[in-house]
């Protein structure tokens, strides 16, 4: 297959993501919404002025990062394990095996549909966000890369996941057990520094708390992680998760006899 | 005349060990329509899933158009178009994009791609229906759909498999003609099907897989011709009280109005009607008391599990 039909399978693969779910917005862009304005009007509103400032930011402001790439997070990933399931269980994955379409691509359309999900509902929580929060721009550049790059591990993550489902119980159990606790520990409401010294060191050892901390810089400015460092562990992740879900792509896990 | 495909030694052990193909051969001509026939389980879709990449062989060679598929098979997938047994597409989609989204995927731009649609959708009598979502189409018409699918990259070798399963007789005669049409503009075509009648009426060359084993591979009318006999039906102009004595036939009466009768290959219908007539019996009409190829496909079958079985 050449470069130019390589890219029109791209097409039409982020096409039918983006339309997906699209169609079921109701389902997709507006709950993010929804929860994103409770956290702010009960953790931000109600809670937040009994906390008081933190690091010279009104705790509403405080949280707007966490809460904007918690939304992306999830997202991202429930958009590409539920498509990818689906394609699965519905047996039309078989449309694409049976293409000529390499790999790379069946994964880098996915994956576009995941971050082309995390960047709309990033776009209708920010929205949401400001309307109960100040406006602040510390880096559009960070606050840029880090969505992609947080946007594109989690679509992997949430592809990685797809290809081993069996069950619906079996898309669900990351998303609950795992991405959710990482989520809310990984110091979307409240800074490292407020940790006891044993749970600060444990924290290090979440991913997730690198990706918010470089956001929050991007918007507020303020961080407890090194950028590098945190720039690192996610390039880190997208490397080796991509790697994971071409090779099973490539072994045809789940999909192929 | 060049090979659509060629199947050489074709082997597939399924991770519970079941050998589903025991290194089978099998050989299209291009320009044939193919009848790839056996009971089930046989291990038809298993060497159909082989040659479009939804299953993994164990070992052996498949070439498409001369294409290794071990060695290109993105050029060897650009020549196949299949209509699987089951229902494969995303049925919450309408119909138009389910078609353009398959030819994106071959890398066909979304201009042609519509007009490709466009096309196959009113030849195989879907265009009414091409903004509705797939699954609120009647059965029927989801097998057309997953036709004009398998056709936007339009394909050399259309894999068909079992695609008139539960479809209506009228349709599935307007779905033979337009098969008759694809493979007369020079589509190869493979057809697994559980009518046999439908192989007879379509297929030029018949292989017969059973227990995972080719059993039969030749072209229709020789594997006619070796058919020891033949049941026909007849229906007699007047009711017969009682049947002559009309020997070398096994004639046999159903009622007064209907005969039956197994013709070996060394008596001929000319002789059959000679005796008849020279007892006074009309004959108003004649038929197969099953399908010809059914008859032989049963025999060949069951000889095989026979021999298996010894």
């Amino acid at each position: 297959m050449r470069w130019r039909q390589q890219w029109i399978a791209f097409e039409t693969l982020v096409i039918k993501e983006f339309l997906r779910f699209i169609r079921i917005w109701v389902q997709t862009v507006l709950p993010p919404v929804v929860t994103t304005a409770l956290y702010f009007i009960i953790f931000g509103n109600l809670i937040g002025r009994q906390i008081g400032p933190m690091e010279g930011f009104s705790y509403m402001d405080y949280i707007v990062p966490g809460l904007i790439l918690m939304a992306v997070i999830t997202n991202s990933y429930a958009n590409v394990v539920s498509s990818f399931f689906s394609a699965k269980l519905q047996h039309y994955v078989e449309e694409m095996l049976v293409a000529p379409i390499p790999n790379y691509v069946i994964l880098a359309g996915f994956v576009a549909g995941g971050v082309a999900r995390g960047l709309t509902v990033c776009a209708a929580v920010s929205t949401t966000a400001f309307l109960f929060a100040s406006f602040h721009l510390h880096s559009l550049a960070t606050v840029l890369s880090m969505i992609l790059l947080t946007s594109i591990l989690f679509s992997l993550a949430g592809f990685i996941n797809g290809v081993y489902a069996r069950t619906f119980d079996d898309i669900s159990i990351v998303p609950t057990f795992v991405l959710t606790p990482l989520t809310y520990l990984g110091g979307v409401f409240y800074s490292l520094d407020m940790l006891p010294a044993f749970w600060q060191k444990l924290s290090l050892a979440n991913p997730i708390l690198y990706m918010i901390n470089a956001f929050r810089y991007g918007i507020l400015g303020i961080t407890d992680i090194p950028l590098a460092l945190s720039y690192g562990i996610v390039i880190g992740f997208i490397l080796v998760l991509g790697a994971l879900a071409l090779r099973l792509l490539d072994r045809g896990y789940g999909i192929r006899h | 005349m060049s090979k659509a495909l060629d199947i050489r030694g074709l082997r597939k052990v399924y991770g519970n060990g079941f050998e589903a193909l025991h290194g089978i051969d099998l050989t299209v001509e291009e320009g044939d329509f193919f009848g790839l026939l056996g009971p089930n389980g046989a291990g038809k879709s298993t060497a159909i899933g082989i040659v479009c990449s939804l299953v993994r062989k164990t070992a052996g060679q498949v070439r498409v158009f001369g294409i290794d598929i071990d060695r290109d098979f993105s050029s060897a997938k650009s020549h196949i178009g299949l209509v699987p047994q089951e229902f494969n597409f995303h049925v919450f989609e309408p119909v138009i994009e389910i078609l353009i989204n398959q030819a994106g995927y071959y890398g066909i731009p979304r201009r042609i791609a519509s007009e490709r649609a466009e096309r196959n959708l009113h030849q195989l009598g879907l265009w009414d229906k091409r903004n509705s979502i797939a699954r609120n189409l009647s059965g029927g018409m989801k097998r057309r759909l997953m036709i004009a699918r398998a056709l936007t990259h339009e394909p050399r070798l259309l894999i068909l498999d079992e695609p008139t399963a539960g479809v209506d007789i009228e349709i599935r005669r307007s779905m033979w003609q337009f098969m008759r049409e694809r493979n007369r503009a020079g589509t190869t075509i493979i057809l697994t099907t559980h009518y046999l009648e439908e192989a007879e009426a379509l297929c030029d060359t018949i292989a017969i897989i059973n227990d995972g084993r080719v059993i039969e591979h030749a072209d229709k009318k020789t594997l006619l011709t070796r058919m020891p006999r033949e049941t026909f039906i007849l229906d007699l102009r007047r009711p017969l009280t009682q049947l002559p004595a009309i020997p070398d036939f096994g004639l046999r009466q159903i009622d007064p109005l209907t005969l039956e009768v197994d013709l070996t290959r060394h008596c001929t219908l000319n002789d059959l009607f000679q005796a008849l007539s020279r007892h006074g019996i009309e004959v108003l009409s004649l038929r197969n008391e099953s399908n010809r190829l059914e008859q032989l496909f049963m025999e060949i079958v069951g000889n095989d599990d026979r021999e298996r079985q010894a």
